[in-house]
């Protein structure tokens, strides 16, 4: 038996540690470490309550519109205010434009790269694979980052900055839209519907939306040259490595619902789990978050209405700074895999039925994602109304619980906000990787990481075993959201 | 020139930012502009230990440094331990990681408003103890010392902001390897002039409604941010409304007050940041550089000259009055 400290686990967003031991080239346990704590929680108390949208933004870089929309929310539930239309779907263009800039930035800078490593000279990809994805210095660097930048144009426009903007407010957003705004948005909206088409896809999203089973996928993959779109070239290697038995964490799914216009979500919440026909709906009054194996005081499971972040750096059997997030005592995964499984997307539960998640499924689904919330937001951009309010007003109540549940890139982001005295009294925050990349909690029960990490192939020579960063990588992870 | 580039207590949005730079794609403007990316946290191959491999020598000296840019703020606490933030695989605080590559540095960047001066994670009661490389909030001091200069001659470079404008950074990063800067290149908090010398004011499409005092009452209203929602761009230094951010956008521009965000200690302004602190009606916070009895008598002589067309304009969300139409080619 072997133990290997692996840090900095880099090409994910903040900073990770992961143990692991190995046995006969195996990994027989997993310990996810969050080796930065900050305090925001506990800076939020006795602000005022409408500061919030400055703070949590700031909390994470690249998930910093899901932090501003979940903070938007818990104010607004807390304000019984009801959003202007307009600036709801401001909002929800704001945050789609984060989450599918992130999905892009994961799958070209983050993940694709391992590809190209000189572990893997020999496979028939390979020399495809470095040309292409090699960190930095592959062709897809130079096309992708120009796409990004173009892309989040949409949120310099509707939003004056990313990250860290102020426009998503309770009532709506800030910034109004009039008519010359609205063809420039979706003029901008095709030429990113082109960079996708042609590169990643190499063909329409509406028939990448279209493929419904695996053995439509795989159809699909077979149709053209392997590197003819680099979705393609990803199943190519995927099947290739046998990616589909890499990292099966609990199977258990869980997702707060996306993008909700006028009450109506475009993807549905719930919770999933392979043999369901229908997802089971969310009982938030369920989750609990305990500090047993955290640097933390006061370990007992609570609500997050009742959650208490009070640093203990010295805590033995503590490993890591991340609380351990539960629901009804189980293990959940989230993220875009959960969402769309969740959703009932049919290609998904299918490859989920067959091999649970994985490396290969939870890559699928976020790819997937850009071929169905893209032409969502084109509908989006054609239903703003100029002349129209984007922005209604409320006050702030002197008392209030509230809780504001969104889906970020990675998944589900939970602030519960409590108000008295007309300031903050608690703010807990439960970010999609706190669930993924939880430690184990006061049962010994391993988070999502630490489960599908059991099993992996780690080589003698491996310094890195690779399958271990594949496995990591696929959840696409957060550490300045997990930890906050 | 090389950059290793290390995220300490920040959020990394620096780094998001950076890479919207606009013109082609960053790091291909970089390597053009002979920068050479050492490592970064997000777009190295390099992982764990071999990353580590990397970090070692540059803290040994086998590897020469140019240019080490940090990001996010300095955690000394708890009790001056540093162990509220170890560095992944290494089980030692980033404070001493950050000490052991500055001083090998030729130069020593900070990228965002946390590295230069605590910013953001320094809010509150600062439950981390955290500070910037050479500024403690306002105090000079912070990690390195006031006296710190790297072999170079020059101070910490303080690129601040929350975040930092993609620009700020590449122009910062390929003016040292052009050797283009001077110690006179900064200004008295360490930013590059460039950008600091100017104010988010300048270039604001709000200007008409800031020279009438025609104040929005409400967010997303047309007017100025000023005297109602807590807008500091007439005192705040940054090139923000001239520059834009991602194509077209800045604070003002998407209807949302300028927090002050490249100033040490903007992150406690001491008030709600959506509202203006006044005294006597008056904003305590002036434009800067403005004498207040002619700031006073400047605001009631423009209030009382407001145009109906910009006093309706200022509390609506669109253009409810255009302007009249006049023949400007009138030749008399």
């Amino acid at each position: 038996m072997s133990r290997l400290v692996l840090g900095p686990f880099n090409r994910v967003e903040g900073d990770l540690e992961v143990t692991l031991e190995i046995d006969a080239g195996r990994v027989r346990t997993a310990q996810v470490t969050a080796p930065l704590y900050r305090g925001f929680e506990n800076v939020l108390i006795g602000k005022t309550p409408l500061d919030a949208l400055v703070f949590v933004p700031r909390i994470c870089g690249i998930c910093s519109v899901s932090q501003s929309a979940a903070a938007a929310a818990a104010l607004r539930a807390a304000m019984g205010l009801t959003p202007a239309a307009n600036g709801e779907r401001v909002s929800a263009l704001v945050l789609a434009a984060e989450n599918l800039a992130d999905h892009l930035t994961h799958f070209y800078l983050f993940f694709m790269p391992d590809f190209a490593r000189d572990a893997y000279t020999g496979r028939a990809w390979h020399a495809w694979a470095r040309a292409r994805f090699a960190a930095v210095q592959g062709s897809a660097t130079a096309d992708v980052l120009p796409a990004r930048a173009a892309f989040l144009e949409l949120t310099g426009t509707l939003a004056g900055k990313w990250p860290h903007t102020l426009a998503i407010q309770p009532g709506g957003s800030t910034r109004a839209v009039a008519v010359n705004d609205r063809i420039r948005l979706a003029a901008l909206l095709r030429r990113f519907r082109q960079f996708l088409e042609r590169t990643l896809f190499a063909d329409s999203l509406e028939n990448v939306a279209a493929l419904d089973s695996e053995a439509a996928l795989w159809r699909w993959c077979d149709a053209r040259a392997p590197h003819e779109g680099d979705f393609r070239h990803f199943l190519v290697i995927a099947r290739d490595l046998g990616l589909a038995t890499l990292g099966r964490a609990s199977d258990r799914f869980l997702s707060y619902g996306g993008y909700a216009i006028e009450g109506a979500p475009l993807f549905a919440a719930g919770t999933w789990q392979p043999g369901l026909a229908h997802a089971a709906a969310l009982d938030a009054a369920a989750i609990t978050e305990d500090g047993s194996h955290a640097w933390l005081q006061d370990p007992a499971a609570r609500h997050p209405f009742g959650g208490r972040t009070l640093p203990a750096a010295d805590k033995a059997d503590a490993y890591s700074w991340c609380k351990a997030p539960r629901l009804d005592g189980g293990v959940l995964e989230c993220g875009a895999l959960a969402r769309q499984v969740v959703d009932g997307h049919p290609l998904l539960r299918e490859l989920v039925a067959r091999d649970g998640g994985n490396v290969l499924s939870r890559v699928v689904a976020r790819v997937m994602e850009f071929a169905l919330v893209l032409p969502a937001m084109e509908s989006w951009v054609q239903a703003l109304v100029p002349g129209a309010p984007f922005c209604r007003q409320g006050a702030v109540p002197e008392e209030a619980n509230a809780s504001g549940l969104v889906e970020a890139a990675r998944g589900a982001l939970g602030h519960w906000l409590v108000i008295r005295k007309g300031v903050i009294a608690n703010y807990q925050i439960i970010a999609p990787t706190t669930w993924n990349f939880s430690p184990r909690d006061a049962g010994g029960q391993p988070g999502a990481l630490e489960q599908a990490l059991v099993g992996a192939p780690a080589g003698e020579g491996e310094r890195v075993p690779l399958a271990v960063q594949h496995i990591v990588r696929s959840f696409d992870p957060c550490m300045a959201c997990t930890v906050h | 020139m090389n950059v290793l580039w290390l995220q300490s207590g920040g959020c990394g949005g620096c780094t998001m930012s950076l890479l919207c730079h606009d013109a082609g794609d960053v790091t291909g403007t970089l390597q053009a502009g002979g920068i050479e990316l050492l490592w970064h946290p997000s777009l190295s191959e390099q992982t764990a230990g071999e990353a580590l491999d990397i970090l070692d020598a540059c803290a040994d000296g086998r590897q020469a440094l140019d240019i080490l840019c940090i990001e996010g703020a300095l955690l000394r606490g708890p009790e001056g331990s540093g162990r509220f933030h170890l560095l992944a695989g290494t089980g030692r605080p980033m404070i001493d990681w950050v000490r052991r590559l500055a001083a090998r540095a030729q130069h020593v960047v900070a990228v965002g408003s946390c590295a230069a001066f605590g910013g953001m994670t320094s809010s509150g009661c600062n439950p981390t103890d955290a500070c910037g490389l050479q500024y403690d909030g306002d105090q000079p001091g912070g990690l390195l010392g006031t006296a710190w200069r790297s072999p170079a001659g020059l101070p910490v470079i303080n690129v601040a902001g929350c975040p930092t404008h993609p620009g700020w950074v590449v122009e910062t990063l390929l003016g040292l390897a052009a050797k283009a800067f001077s110690a006179a290149d900064f200004d008295a908090l360490g930013r590059p002039r460039f950008y600091a010398d100017k104010l988010v004011h300048h270039g604001c499409s709000r200007n008409e409604y800031y020279e009438f005092k025609a104040s929005a009452a409400e967010l997303s209203q047309l007017g100025c941010l000023m005297e109602n929602l807590g807008c500091k761009g007439t005192q705040a230094h940054a090139d923000c409304n001239t520059r834009l951010w991602n194509g077209a956008g800045s604070c003002p521009e998407g209807g949302f007050a300028c927090i002050s965000c490249t100033e040490p200690g903007f992150e406690e302004p001491g008030h709600p940041f959506h509202q203006t602190p006044k005294l006597a009606g008056i904003p305590i916070g002036l434009p800067s550089d403005m004498p207040k009895a002619w700031f006073v008598a400047l605001a009631a002589l423009s209030k009382s000259a407001t145009p109906s067309r910009v006093r309706e304009n200022a509390h609506a969300d669109h253009t409810v009055v255009p302007p009249a139409i006049r023949r400007s080619g009138l030749k008399y």
